[in-house]
């Protein structure tokens, strides 16, 4: 996505002004930056430092604060409801990061060099497309699209269990605390893959065709090809692909918003909607701050963390 | 059956004079093989695509026929009211405009911010940019909870609570930090000699970035207003909080405000997603190859 450096604009310009350019200093150039600057203080710094401020408050929302101290992350610690989010957060991870990479990887080498080169690039991208759709639908209608499928009565997915003659499978999907997290899990699943599979068709496009075939004539199968050429060359779309899925499945609120509210109990709560509840429903503003945080904390050390080790194995690489 | 007896041959024979028997086989397996990794590729794409066709199948079904048939089978008539009384009922094409109205404007004033942004760290150069930058980074992967409370209760003090310009102000801000970073750095590969050539020319700054950095940069610009405009079209959390009254909500929000309370029958239901779905599948058809390379872009800086 670099500019394609062409040719500038060369008309005429009128001579004479003082050339203002480059050469004078940057100091002109802050200018530019004060719109912008602006309007992150206000929306990004200093929200985020009020939050981390209430965090250590009681507060309903109206009237007194009462400062706190550690108060709530004490009480954080010790709430069943704090932990059964994160818990559930791994299981957002499992659902939303490593499904859908493992499944993409090998879906989009499949669809890359079986598909594309026996069947042709058209046939390849159309099913593509076809895996990608629920990417591009909001993700709170594809949460309204599958809480309609999986309806206890008179729902598709039941229906089509006892049409199959697996009626006895039926269920209250989301609706049991045994199955509402596993269907969240799956509809996560199915949200997500398109991600990865258009990410990985693409690196493989810049892998040089000519490590494939000279594996090919040392004999390689295609599984020994996939793990010694496919995923080393394409290492680098992993991380991204990885990191940006983990962040997002830490973040999830849409789907479990629309799906569950969170239920039943605490089955399918995540810390993103057990803020929520804290701040809009419960009014412990203090205590919803303390989620926000901690879930911001671990945001920000799992991608530091991250970051570290892609750079860590990139110079391992060049030796 | 072949694809049976030849599987160890997977693996890759060994060297020697056991190859080209073994390459033809191969060959011989694979031409077997690759019918039944369509099938199964082909299959996964029908799981995909399951939820949309069992969606459209019943969107146009009449409740009667709901419960007496169930979701799986054929309309016997198109039945439009369903579809028609839930766009009256919630005002739809309001609803509509209120994204279009919202993810338009973001888009554009979310371009604008990162191109200024970015034109002082990537090509003016300014002290301490590589924080600045860091620092927008940083912002991007913020989980927006720590920041609703605050946003909120100073909407509420500042009288913009429950209006469209606090979501677009605050989007607007959310989308120019990815955008301020990506643009920062495609800026820090701009050919200089372009821009010597327009202060020799005696351009100011402000005529730099309008007729030289702009037309150049224009491709890269336009793929970040597709990715603005779809992004905050498909937001959900923030503008769930901020627009509470119906005539402000955007059609993510009221799906999900109806469908959450569960109000809402099942082939209203199954009507009310397809018109979420439909606007998403316009975007991607008009904006396909863009959005192709957008998205892998991001991924490689």
């Amino acid at each position: 996505m670099v500019a394609t450096p062409s040719t500038p604009h060369a008309r005429p310009r009128s001579r004479g002004r003082v050339a203002s350019g480059i050469g004078e200093g940057g100091r002109a150039y802050w200018l530019y930056l004060l719109p912008g600057g602006l309007l992150f203080l206000g929306v990004i710094v200093v929200p985020f430092v009020m939050n981390l401020g209430l965090s250590f408050a009681k507060w309903p929302g109206v009237g007194e604060l009462t400062w706190v101290g550690l108060d709530n992350y004490t009480e954080l610690f010790a709430d069943d409801a704090f932990w059964a989010s994160f818990r559930n957060s791994i299981a957002m991870i499992v659902a939303m990061v490593i499904a859908p990479t493992v499944i993409g990887l090998l879906l989009a080498a499949v669809l890359f060099d079986v598909i594309g080169k026996r069947f042709g690039g058209r046939s390849a991208s159309a099913l593509r497309a076809m895996y990608y759709l629920p990417q591009i639908v909001p993700v709170a209608v594809a949460g309204i699209v599958w809480g309609w499928i999986l309806r206890p009565e008179n729902g598709a997915l039941n229906r089509l269990l006892e049409a199959v003659g697996l009626g006895d499978l039926a269920q209250n999907w989301l609706g049991d605390p045994d199955t509402a997290l596993p269907s969240v899990m799956a509809i996560m699943v199915w949200v997500q893959i398109g991600y990865p599979v258009v990410i990985f068709m693409a690196a493989l496009q810049r892998v040089d065709p000519e490590l494939y075939e000279a594996a090919e004539i040392d004999g390689a199968g295609w599984f020994r090809r996939f793990r010694a050429i496919t995923l080393p060359q394409i290492r680098p779309e992993t991380f991204v692909v990885t990191l940006t899925c983990t962040i997002a499945a830490l973040k999830v609120f849409g789907p479990i918003f629309v799906l569950t509210r969170g239920g039943p109990g605490n089955a399918t709560n995540v810390p993103s909607y057990f803020a929520y509840q804290n701040f809009f429903e419960k009014a412990r503003v203090g205590y919803g701050a303390a989620v926000a945080t901690m879930l911001t904390l671990i945001i920000v050390v799992l991608s530091i963390a991250f970051i570290r080790v892609q750079a860590a194995s990139e110079r391992k690489e060049r030796g | 059956m072949t694809a049976l007896e030849s599987t160890p041959t997977v693996a890759g024979p060994p060297a020697g004079a056991a190859r080209p028997a073994g390459r033809r086989r191969d060959r011989h397996h694979r031409g077997a093989l690759r019918w039944i990794v369509l099938a199964a590729v082909v299959a996964g794409a029908v799981v995909m695509l399951f939820p949309f066709g069992i969606l459209v199948l019943n969107a146009f079904k009449s409740p009667a026929e709901y419960s007496t048939s169930g979701p799986l089978s054929l309309p016997t008539e198109i039945y439009t009211s369903g579809m028609v009384d839930f766009w009256n009922r919630v005002n739809f094409g309001q609803k509509l405009w209120n994204s279009f109205f919202i993810a338009g404007s973001v888009a554009v004033l979310g371009v604008l911010i990162s191109l200024f942004n970015a034109y002082a760290l990537g090509i003016g150069r300014v002290k301490g940019r590589l924080s600045i930058v860091v620092l927008f980074l940083m912002a991007n992967m913020l989980p927006q909870e720590t920041l609703i409370y605050p946003l909120y209760y100073i909407a509420k003090e500042i009288g913009l609570y429950n209006t469209q310009l606090a979501v677009i102000i605050i989007f607007t801000v959310i989308q120019s930090a990815f955008g301020t970073y990506l643009l920062a750095s495609v800026f820090g590969t701009f050919p200089k000699e372009v821009l010597e050539a327009a202060a020799l020319d005696g351009a100011s700054k402000w005529q730099t970035l309008w007729r030289v950095v702009f037309p150049i940069s224009r491709p890269t610009l336009s793929v970040l207003l597709i990715f603005f405009f779809i992004w905050t079209w498909n937001e959900f959390f923030i503008p769930l909080i901020f627009l509470i009254s119906n005539d402000n909500q955007t059609v993510p929000v009221a799906l999900g405000v109806l469908e959450g309370d569960r109000l809402m029958d099942a082939t209203t239901t199954s009507a009310a997603a397809l018109l979420g779905v439909v606007p998403a599948i316009v975007f991607f058809l008009i904006f396909q190859r863009t959005l192709a390379r957008g998205i892998t872009a991001g991924a490689v800086k």
